[in-house]
This record gives structure tokens, sequence and C-alpha cells, in this order.
């Protein structure tokens, strides 16, 4: 049983150092995150609504976070979302995921699934084919990094 | 060799209707910012572009960063007015295209 512990415990010793030396938190500031923004939306400032943010609170996993976008629109010819961008303040690189729709798209519903490095704020924008822009965000509380490890 | 991808498409469909597509593909999605045991960083290699279409029309784009999951999955809709085809592909950081194509019958 000694031996066994010893392994273990020199196991456990390795896979730490291991975990240290692979996680490397250079994170996006928000302030990076809202250079991203900028560049997408022009420096225009984006109106708040018409989004609705499926994101869990808490992601014990941050290596897979299911996401959900979903934005109210006709999605005709004349007025459908064109671009939806997905930032994150707390990753490596801000940028997260950007969708192109059509109005084929019927729909302005997208879903998949991200890696967070921690807890931080998932922003998401949403340009229309009108020019209009719109923003929601949503904090999402990360216990285990999904960016280095 | 990449695995077949996953796709989801309903067979049929009425005109007008808006139809949900479910894909996912077998990609490790190399973030670029891992280390190995010896602390060299192990070089980012990503899907980076994922394309819809639909008889040869683009229906969806997607940018894909490193924060997108490994085998990525995408769920997205289409509204559907003639029977076709859709194509989908998968470009990864290597310049390797993976693709797919499933046809549906509207009436």
């Amino acid at each position: 049983m000694s031996l066994i512990t010893r392994r273990s415990t020199l196991l456990l010793g390795a896979g730490l150092t291991a975990t240290l030396i692979a996680v490397d938190n250079s994170a996006a500031t928000p302030a990076e995150a809202d250079a991203a923004i900028a560049k997408f939306t022009g420096g225009k400032a984006a109106q708040n609504g018409k989004i609705a943010i499926d994101l869990p609170e808490i992601a014990e996993n941050g290596n897979t976070v299911p996401l959900s976008i979903a934005v109210d629109s006709p999605m005709n010819v004349d007025d459908y979302v064109s671009q939806i961008l997905v930032v994150g303040d707390g990753n490596p690189n801000p940028g997260i995921v950007e969708f192109h729709l059509t109005p084929m798209s019927g729909r302005a519903e997208v879903a998949t699934r991200i890696r967070l490095q921690t807890t931080e704020h998932v922003i998401v924008i949403a340009k229309t084919s009108t020019g209009k822009l719109y923003r929601e965000q949503k904090v999402v509380k990360v216990t285990v990094g999904g960016c280095g490890g | 060799m990449i695995d077949k991808p996953r796709l989801r498409v309903p067979s049929e469909a009425k005109k007008g209707d808006i139809i949900q597509i479910k894909t996912l593909v077998s990609h490790p999605m190399e973030t670029g910012f891992r280390k190995d045991q010896n602390g060299k960083i192990i070089p980012r290699e990503i899907i980076n572009t994922f394309v819809c279409t639909f008889n040869d029309k683009e229906v969806l784009r997607v940018d894909l960063q490193p924060a997108i999951a490994a085998n990525p999955y995408f769920e997205f809709t289409v509204k559907v007015e003639e029977s076709g085809t859709f194509a989908f592909a998968w470009t990864d950081d290597n310049g390797t295209v993976t693709t797919a194509e499933q046809s549906i019958t509207v009436s």
C-alpha cells in the first residue's frame, strides 16, 4: 500500500507541475474585448436587447460550454441579421466566433460549443442588413478553464 | 484523416419551412496557447472557416477562433423553398478542406 501511495503522490506532483507549466494566463482584458467589438461595429453604439443568449451560469468545464443565440429579426431580404460576433473578455484572444447569416437562414438562431478560460463576460453583437447593431452579454462562472490546459 | 462529419438534416420538408441543421466534425482545435511537457508551445491548428451552401448559394458562413471547442458543433436554421442539396465545408489552418453533402426533398 505504501508503494501505491508513494507512486500516486509522485504522479500527483508531476500532474500539478504539468498544469502549472501548461496554463499561461495571458487573458484578454476588457479593453481588448472592447477593441474587437469596436472593429466589428465601426465604433458605432449598439442598442441593448433583441438578443437572447443561452449559456450556463456555471461551467464546470471551460473546454466545452454550450452557447445558443437567438436574435429577434424578420430575416427577410429587406431586413435580416447579417453578422453575429461573439467575444469573451477573459480568453487569451477576445474573439470567439463570428456568424455570417443570410435571408435564407430563416431565423437568426445559432448554437455551438465554446471554450472559456476563466469566469468572464460573453458578449454578443448582432449587425443587421439595415445597419442596426444590438448587444447583449452574460457572465459565465468557469470552474476549470478551457484554453491553457 | 478527419472522420466523416456528422450531419442532421431532415430528408423532407414543405416549401417555406424553416428547418434546423446540426453538424459536427472531428478536429482537435489546437489553440496555439498550450505548451507540451518541455514548455514548447504546441502550434495552432484549428478549423478557421465553416460554410454551408444550398444549391450553391451561401446560407451560412462561420469564422472560428481557437475558442471554439474541439470537434466543432454548429446548429442553425435554413428556410427551404425548393428541393436541393446542402453542401458543407470545413477549412483548417493547413488548408485541408473536409466536405459533406445532404439532399432534401421539398414539396
